[in-house]
């Protein structure tokens, strides 16, 4: 059984800068016409360096800024919410992890109303039962209930970026678009967490959109990748396929870019280096 | 990632008591530290006035009119502070006088500082025309002299203790609104409260839950500033007779009623002038000390 | 004789809550020509170590070591005014964020000037020649009309170059480089890297290159240093390294790296039984 969670045709994000007295207006591409889908239990990559406009598209399909033009189903509905009001349904589908572990919670916010507050805007839950739910998913995510008190700067990179996962979860989101997520761990830190999210994604069948630029990530996490460069989808594929044989120049360039820490690569950067 | 290699464990344990690291930053500002226990001095004689105070502030002694301070040739020591030109202690007027101005200045912060704060996240929040509309107008407000403002103000309302703090009060209000609207700015764009907004979040709850108490700190160093300033203008409207009307024993008034005895009585100037001198100083210490705590630039040196 | 020596560098800080030791005992050396890379995680102390060197850290530092030698004079006994002197000629540094270690008030070809003007001396002339030399160098197109550009007209990449160009203005023997590329992206990232590596040969410079990414000590490095917790944990040369790493430590990192996956889950530090000063906070 399949079933297409995120579906998006043609998406189009123009931004107008300037008008002031002196500079005239400009429109700005930020994203291009793009289309994708992704099914549930799955994982969409998207890869490109910045600028690219990845990050535009991550706000338009959480539902934070709204497209241009273009279509957007979320669970095989059409969403549109420049022109209609957002039902606290479609809320509640489409969640996002940042990247950067220290801005995304609120300093003044201890971590129990972190993962309570979800609840408490779009549900009449009791404040206990709410509490129960916020206890059992810091477990889930690999914290412990005594946690629930704490403030977010009395934890790590890595132990924040749990709570923001903990957070995104709590309204049972079909979608959740990881922007960056590991980015701004340590490399032991970024394993765990990648580790939870897999593990995540079997447990509730979650389906991922996974914007990155690191490509080791991505080859490891990802079902089906995109690469975006300028605005524009230039390989969209299946990973094997996208990895194995990269379609457009840009996504060899960047490939190739790519530090590789293998073995045969180090000994022949010596044998070229003592050649020279 | 380098660049947090030396401070983030160690942040990580500072904080672990909130507000034991705000005082350890608080208390290495020696002028802070005097200016708190001044403050907290004042606020102590100002509760317990009827019981520090020798005598009724209004009680005249006609008998011992412009009596020096009992210090002086011809002091009396039932008169410490010698009395004013219709017989009154001065100590005791002075005793009372801290009641008004700390009244005074608690007024016209709340007053100001909840006025402000609405303006200003209001302005942040919403940005465009509202922001265009609110900051015109507190750009219109700063650009007159605050004290002819006040004055102004006053003049209209009809002079009297509550219209001059009113008056001084909407003078001192857009710093509130631009300070706020600047961190409310600041904030608006930070990733946890686009979480929140995705989590659901109203622009009520955004504004109010979400993003103010974030921006709290500039606030009250300015709060504690605007203090001292409020006192400083009531009683310079005070001094001219616009603010608390006599016989109320408040320093400047008291300045205002002294001014023609400067040079037969000095005392009847000098201690009222004082009074405003150290609680100014004071709170400014205070002030300048909580500035030092929330600034986390000058922690990480 | 090397070039730097360390021996038993110690560095700590005052805090609200008493010391804290960033660098615990660090012993490290670079020959001449050699690149030398220090990699760890946060909080490791790898950059704190290389501050100390340069005199850099805020005056709630207290640096001890044993030795600390740049080129056989002793870093320690020498005066602010002297050690100034040999920071900034002698040893150059770079760092992570390009765009925040240059100055946005002055063009890029003052930046460049002034470090010429304060350490080799010469005239208004010489100094426009050898910075236009200089942006040639590090590969900045125009280079004439680009010392007239402020930072923010150019991208992080170029800012970065600019920053290259003034560390090797004054023909450094050493150049440190704190995380050169992290801010960058991959293709970017590239490039600056092949550059620091060119200009290292062409002027037989040592380079120190401080970073957390495996991929970037792969493909630059003569010989690594991992760092944990203000603790040196194994010093090899780069292929035996990744050959077969001796602490548990270097195993974790090199198999934490998502390139190295077997399974579908990633081995975490957790998995591995860590020195007794090792990992398992």
């Amino acid at each position: 059984m399949t079933q297409t969670v995120l579906q998006a045709k043609n998406l189009v994000r123009d931004y107008h800068v300037g008008g002031g007295l002196l500079t005239k207006a400009r429109t700005v591409h930020a994203v291009k016409g793009v289309s994708f889908s992704v099914e549930k239990g799955k994982t969409l990559a998207i890869v490109g360096e910045s600028g690219c406009g990845k990050s535009t598209l991550a706000r338009i399909i959480t539902l934070i800024d709204p497209a241009t033009s273009g279509d957007l189903l979320i669970d095989g509905n059409k969403v549109d919410i420049a022109h209609s009001a957002l039902t606290p349904e479609m809320r509640r589908k489409v969640q996002i992890v940042f990247q950067n572990p220290y801005g995304s919670l609120n300093p003044r916010q201890k971590i129990g109303d972190v993962l309570g507050e979800p609840l408490k805007i779009n549900t009449d839950i009791p404040a206990a039962e709410r509490r129960d739910r916020a206890m059992a998913m810091l477990k889930k995510v690999g914290l412990a209930p005594e946690h629930y008190n704490r403030y977010p700067h009395m934890f790590s990179g890595g132990q924040r970026q749990r709570i923001a996962i903990a957070r995104a979860l709590m309204l049972n989101p079909s979608l959740l678009v990881l922007d960056e997520p590991v980015s701004a761990l340590d490399l032991s830190v970024q394993a765990q967490v990648l580790n939870l999210l897999a593990d995540l994604q079997d447990e509730f069948q979650l389906t991922y959109v996974f914007i990155s630029h690191d490509l080791s990530v991505v080859r490891y996490i990802a079902d089906d990748v995109m690469v975006m460069y300028f605005g524009e989808a230039v390989e969209y594929g299946s990973r094997d396929a996208v990895f194995s044989d990269p379609k457009h120049s840009y996504t060899r360039t960047l490939f190739a870019a790519t530090p590789r820490a293998d073995v045969e690569s180090i000994k022949a950067r010596l044998a070229k280096k003592k050649a020279a | 990632m380098s660049n947090e290699t030396a401070t983030l464990p160690v942040e990580a344990k500072a904080r672990s008591g909130a507000f034991g690291e705000f005082w350890h930053y608080f208390s290495m500002n020696h002028g802070a530290v005097l200016g708190l226990i001044v403050f907290v001095l004042l606020v102590l004689v100002a509760i317990f006035a009827p019981l520090i105070a020798p005598h009724l502030p209004n009680e005249q002694y006609r008998d011992a009119l412009l009596t020096p301070p009992m210090w002086h040739e011809g002091g009396k020591s039932t008169f410490i502070l010698g009395t004013d030109a219709v017989g009154r202690d001065m100590l005791s007027r002075l005793i009372y006088g801290a009641r008004y101005s700390l009244f005074i200045g608690l007024v016209v912060v709340v007053f100001s500082l909840t006025s402000g704060i609405i303006l200003g996240v209001l302005a942040g929040y919403f940005r465009g025309w509202v922001d265009t509309l609110i900051m015109r107008v507190m750009d219109i407000i700063l650009a007159f002299p605050s004290l002819l403002l006040a004055l102004v103000l006053v003049a209209i309302l009809g002079p009297g203790l509550f219209n001059a703090m009113l008056a001084i009060a909407v003078v001192l209000q857009p710093h509130f609104a631009r300070l706020t609207r600047a961190a409310v700015m600041a904030e608006k764009n930070r990733e946890y409260v686009i979480s929140a907004k995705v989590a659901g979040a109203g622009h009520l709850r955004l504004m109010a839950v979400t993003i103010l108490p974030n921006c709290l700190a500039p606030l009250i160093v300015q709060a504690t500033l605007s203090f001292s300033n409020a006192i400083l203008e009531a009683a310079a409207l005070g001094f001219l007779g616009m603010g608390a009307q006599p016989p109320t024993p408040e320093w400047g008034t008291m300045l205002a009623a002294a001014r023609e005895f400067i040079l037969r009585a000095p005392w009847v100037v000098t201690y009222p002038g004082l009074a405003i001198l150290i609680t100014v100083l004071a709170i400014n210490l205070i002030g300048d000390g909580l500035r030092d705590a929330f600034d986390p630039k000058l922690k990480r040196s | 004789m090397p070039l730097l020596q360390i021996k038993n560098l110690c560095v700590s800080f005052d805090t609200s809550v008493g010391a804290f030791m960033a660098v615990k005992g660090i012993d490290m050396s670079i020959e001449p020509r050699e690149v030398l890379a220090i990699v760890g995680e946060s909080g490791s102390g790898k950059s704190v170590s290389m501050l100390a060197v340069m005199g850099l850290l805020p005056k709630t530092a207290t640096v001890t070591a044993d030795r600390m030698a740049f080129n056989g004079v002793d870093l320690l006994g020498l005066t602010g005014e002297q050690r100034r002197k040999i920071i900034g000629r002698d040893i150059a540094m770079i760092f992570q964020e390009p765009m925040a270690s240059l100055n946005p008030c002055f063009t890029v070809g003052f930046q460049i000037e002034e470090v010429l003007r304060v350490h080799m001396g010469m005239d208004r002339a010489q100094r426009r020649a050898r910075a236009i030399e200089l942006m040639q160098q590090v590969g900045i197109a125009e280079p004439a009309e680009r010392l007239g550009s402020y930072p923010h007209q150019m991208s992080g990449g170029q800012c970065q170059r600019v920053m290259i160009a003034i560390a090797i203005a004054c023909n450094p023997k050493l150049l440190i480089a704190d995380e050169p590329t992290t801010a960058l992206d991959v293709t970017i990232q590239k490039q600056i890297l092949d550059l620091l590596m060119r200009l290292q040969a062409e002027h037989g410079m040592g380079l120190i290159m401080i970073t957390h990414n495996m991929g970037v000590v792969a493909e630059t490095a003569d010989r690594v240093i991992v760092q944990y917790k203000g603790r040196k944990m194994e010093e090899a040369d780069v292929l035996s390294l990744f050959e077969s790493p001796k602490s548990n430590y270097t195993k974790a990192l090199l198999s934490a790296l998502p390139d190295n996956a077997t399974g579908d889950r990633l081995p975490t530090i957790s998995d591995f039984a860590l020195d007794p000063e090792g990992a398992t906070a």
